[in-house]
């Protein structure tokens, strides 16, 4: 099984590398193959959010420019946190009408609640972006630096309410090693969406939350919460003023305010298991043409994803470290169900 | 006054040919979907979504809208009919709309279910229009015990005021609490009661059920006791409508209470379907003639129709405001908003007044405009009572069976929604009552996660149920509620003895 998937990568990585060598043996590879029934991106997570924004962005992108004859529909399949969406890509095996829009949730689904899942039993087609995570907090409230937060945090009593989205996910693990690096404890309160998280901290029921900057942005905009640091190596790059006296670029790294923590979650696609390379091929291209969509780019920045196009050997490689990074969290945390 | 300006330069926005004519568009396709059992709202919504794609924002928000109105009206349609409830708040209107249709009412009960929707509606665009901001800000204040609190108010006045014994509504509720607990626990991140089994990873779709629960074992039942649709000599012409409208007055109470709760739960984010629950238990709680509800009453239509378009309408401002959607239907709109770039949040009040006044303006006519389409319509629905039963039952099983497909996709939801049926058929035999079943079954999972978030946020103090002004007082009201018959019945004791003493004094 491990061997036949490798072998397509070769053959997908051979497409591609021409592609990049000669528009015309691109063409004339993408051109074998069509879909030829309405093409349906599945969303693993809620309306509103962010899988789901991203998704009807690119169904927007791909119609405006006539990127492709069929249309496209958008599935939201948010059942079991999004099992539900892995599990029906898995079944749909040889299916090239139906592309997963997916999240770190590949990886630590099947690790916390044993979903008999695994990324590899699906077809990489690209990485498309990067997501950040921010730590913020409410402006009503007197921390304005990491600093000032974490000593408030240490000394609280109760523990401060830092909310998240689901149990055992992202910004749970995030949470679990701020606690590690800083010594302060929070009561972790997992919410359904990101969304319900950003409004249950503008009413100042939780302290913190570690939402995506697409989450936060329109309360972080009304100067309701304040963003403490980003969970990045760098600064976000976008330097557009956002807020009134803000831009995204104006957030310090959380390493610079001496919280020394890195984590960015992918945003790929993926067909179904058993496709042909001509398909997979198709929607390499496909997706490579939709980055560059203005649609795409003004998105971009908006939510302030970090831009990449990974695709064939590379998205594999990225694909695997990046795993071996979320397992080993997972691990670390106490999360993995046994 | 700056809201009334804005208002008229909305209506200003949309009274072109062109915006009217895709108002009636969409109302008409709204009401189409509406009319599907389990394909309507939120389905009926997404398919149509990428219709407005090509269109100017305006005329893509307008025509979106006006699906979202146009499948609230529609949902009516079947629960009065059929006993098929397209939409979670469309349960309660099957409790006497359903026995009015089989009495030969059903254009009578379609009447009022439509004017009631129209009503509430229209307090909520009102109230919408002029308190909108403010209202934002309450909405802020719900937190894990907030939340709790409402959804144990709407438990206990089921418990409470119900008609049916006490421990047949305990059972039910339970039960449906129970099956509510199938799949992915958001507390914990573990998945419950699935026996490993995949299809029930998703756990228990809420529609799956209630189409079976009600549609298919209706069809049942009127397969063993009669082969006929009742009601089918219902008498047909527009004149019922005007006797509905005259007698609207003598229920204005019932009328002003489920609009208040509609709004008051609608603006509470996710509250909007225990909102009919509660505008139903009420209207029979103050009503001089509680034995005639579940049989037929009119008044019965009215209050769960009223106060769900009510919370169905007030719904869309935490969802404007907070980014919040308070139903399904409403959260693939919302989807739909994104696609144009206006982003929910408390700016967009601010920043795009255009895009939020013309959306104002188009509650209010495509509210006058979807009563007049529906109103005409309601012979020709009510007629399809007169089709033969042996012709319309298995199109009923077919629409309920697509319907079931189509919410997930999933072959094994028709399965569900077979056994669901039979289990309904059981529970009508025995009398144990649907209604807490289902309620269990939509708001179980909410309550229990709040009430776990609350317990983490409180290190597990009981304590937090009372612990400001507005938690403090749903609280009370809900455990009052849930012993009002002793309490009821202690009053009258006490009454009982003061007359006594006044005889023997």
């Amino acid at each position: 099984m491990k061997q036949s998937i490798a072998l397509k990568f070769k053959h997908v990585c051979m497409l591609t590398i021409a592609a990049s060598a000669g528009a015309l043996t691109c063409a004339a590879a993408a051109a074998d193959w069509q879909p030829t029934k309405p093409v349906e991106i599945i969303v693993a997570a809620g309306a509103g959010g962010a899988s789901d924004q991203m998704a009807r962005m690119m169904q927007a992108a791909i119609q405006k420019n006539n990127l492709m004859k069929q249309p496209v529909v958008v599935t939201l399949k948010a059942g079991a946190s999004g099992g539900e969406a892995l599990l029906h890509m898995k079944s749909s095996a040889g299916d090239p009408n139906k592309v997963l829009i997916a999240y770190s949730l590949i990886y630590m689904l099947p690790l916390s609640a044993k979903i008999p899942f695994d990324w590899r039993d699906l077809t990489p087609v690209s990485v498309i972006a990067l997501d950040q995570f921010v730590l913020w907090d409410n402006t009503t409230l007197p921390y304005k630096n990491v600093k000032e937060f974490v000593a408030a945090a240490k000394a609280a009593n109760p523990p401060f309410k830092m909310g998240g989205t689901g149990s055992k996910r992202e910004d749970h693990v995030l949470t679990a090693f701020m606690e590690k690096k800083t010594g302060a404890k929070f009561a972790y309160l997992p919410y359904k969406s990101g969304g319900e998280a950003a409004t249950q901290l503008v009413g100042n029921h939780t302290a913190a939350n570690v939402n995506n900057p697409s989450e936060n942005i329109e309360v972080w905009r009304a100067g309701q919460v304040r963003a403490l640091c980003v969970f990045d190596k760098e600064r976000i790059s976008y330097k557009a003023k956002v807020t009134d006296t803000q831009s995204w670029n104006d957030i310090p790294t959380c390493k610079e305010e001496g919280l020394d923590l890195q984590y960015l979650m992918l945003r790929a696609m993926f067909l179904p298991g058993k496709v042909t390379a001509e398909q997979t091929a198709f929607y390499v291209d496909l997706f490579k043409k939709v980055t560059q969509t203005a649609e795409y780019k003004d998105y971009m920045e908006k939510q302030a994803l970090k831009p990449i196009f990974l695709t064939g050997a590379d998205m594999l490689k990225f694909l695997e470290s990046d795993e071996a990074l979320n397992k080993s969290l997972m691990t670390e945390a106490g999360f993995v169900a046994n | 006054m700056e809201a009334f300006g804005l208002l008229l330069h909305g209506f200003q926005v949309l009274l072109t040919f062109k915006i009217l004519s895709l108002m009636l568009v969409g109302l008409l396709l709204g009401i189409f979907v509406g009319v599907l059992p389990g394909l309507g709202g939120p389905n009926g919504v997404a398919i149509l979504l990428p219709l407005t794609f090509t269109m100017d924002p305006t005329s893509a928000i307008v025509m979106l809208s006006c699906i979202y109105w146009g499948a609230l009206f529609g949902g009516a349609i079947t629960s009065i009919l059929f006993n098929i409830p397209g939409e979670a708040w469309s349960v309660a209107t099957t409790f006497d709309g359903y026995p009015m249709a089989q009495q030969g009412r059903a254009a009578e009960a379609l009447t009022a279910a439509f004017t009631s929707s129209f009503i509430g509606s229209l307090v909520a665009v009102l109230m919408i229009t002029f308190l909108a901001p403010g209202i934002a800000s309450f909405a802020l204040r719900f937190g894990p015990p907030e939340f709790f609190a409402v959804y144990l108010l709407t438990f206990c006045s089921f418990v409470g005021l119900g008609r049916e014994d006490k421990h047949k509504t305990l059972i039910s509720m339970t039960l449906g609490l129970l099956i509510a607990g199938i799949g992915m626990d958001t507390v914990s991140g573990q998945l419950r009661m699935t026996f490993g089994f995949e299809e029930l990873f998703r756990g228990i779709n809420f529609l799956v059920a209630v189409i079976g629960l009600f549609g298919i074992s209706e069809i049942l039942l009127t397969m063993e006791e009669r082969l006929a649709l009742r009601g089918h000599a219902a008498k047909i012409n527009l004149r019922v409508v005007w006797s509905v409208w005259k007698d609207l007055p003598k229920y204005w109470a019932t009328l002003l209470r489920s609009s208040a709760i509609g709004c008051w739960l609608g603006i509470t984010p996710g509250g909007a379907i225990a909102a009919s629950f509660m505008g139903y238990n009420l209207a029979k709680r103050f009503s001089d003639d509680k034995e005639s509800f579940g049989k037929g009453r009119i008044e019965g239509v009215f209050a769960p129709e009223t106060a769900a378009h009510a919370s169905g309408t007030a719904a869309l401002l935490p969802m404007l405001a907070l980014g919040i959607p308070g139903s399904g239907t409403a959260a693939i709109l919302l989807g739909g908003l994104m696609v144009w770039g206006l982003n929910p949040g408390p700016l967009l009040f601010v920043e795009h007044k255009d895009f939020v006044w013309g959306l104002i303006a188009s509650m209010y006519l495509g509210n006058v405009v979807g009563l007049v389409i529906v109103l005409s319509t309601v012979p020709i629905f009510a007629a399809v009572l007169r089709v033969p039963f042996a012709a319309v039952a298995p199109m009923i099983i077919v629409s309920c069976a697509v319907g079931a497909y189509a919410i997930q996709n999933a072959m094994f939801d028709i399965w569900l929604m077979l056994a669901f049926g039979v289990v309904g058929y059981v529970f009508k035999k025995i009398d144990i009552p649907l209604a807490p079943f289902t309620l269990a079954l939509v708001l179980g999972n909410r309550a229990e996660d709040a009430f776990r978030l609350s317990m983490i946020g409180a290190e597990g103090d009981m304590r937090v149920f009372w612990s400001n002004g507005l938690v403090g007082s749903i609280t009370t009201l809900a455990l009052i509620l849930l012993f009002w018959s002793l309490i009821a019945a202690g009053i009258k004791k006490m009454q009982g003895a003061r007359n006594g003493l006044k005889h023997s004094g």
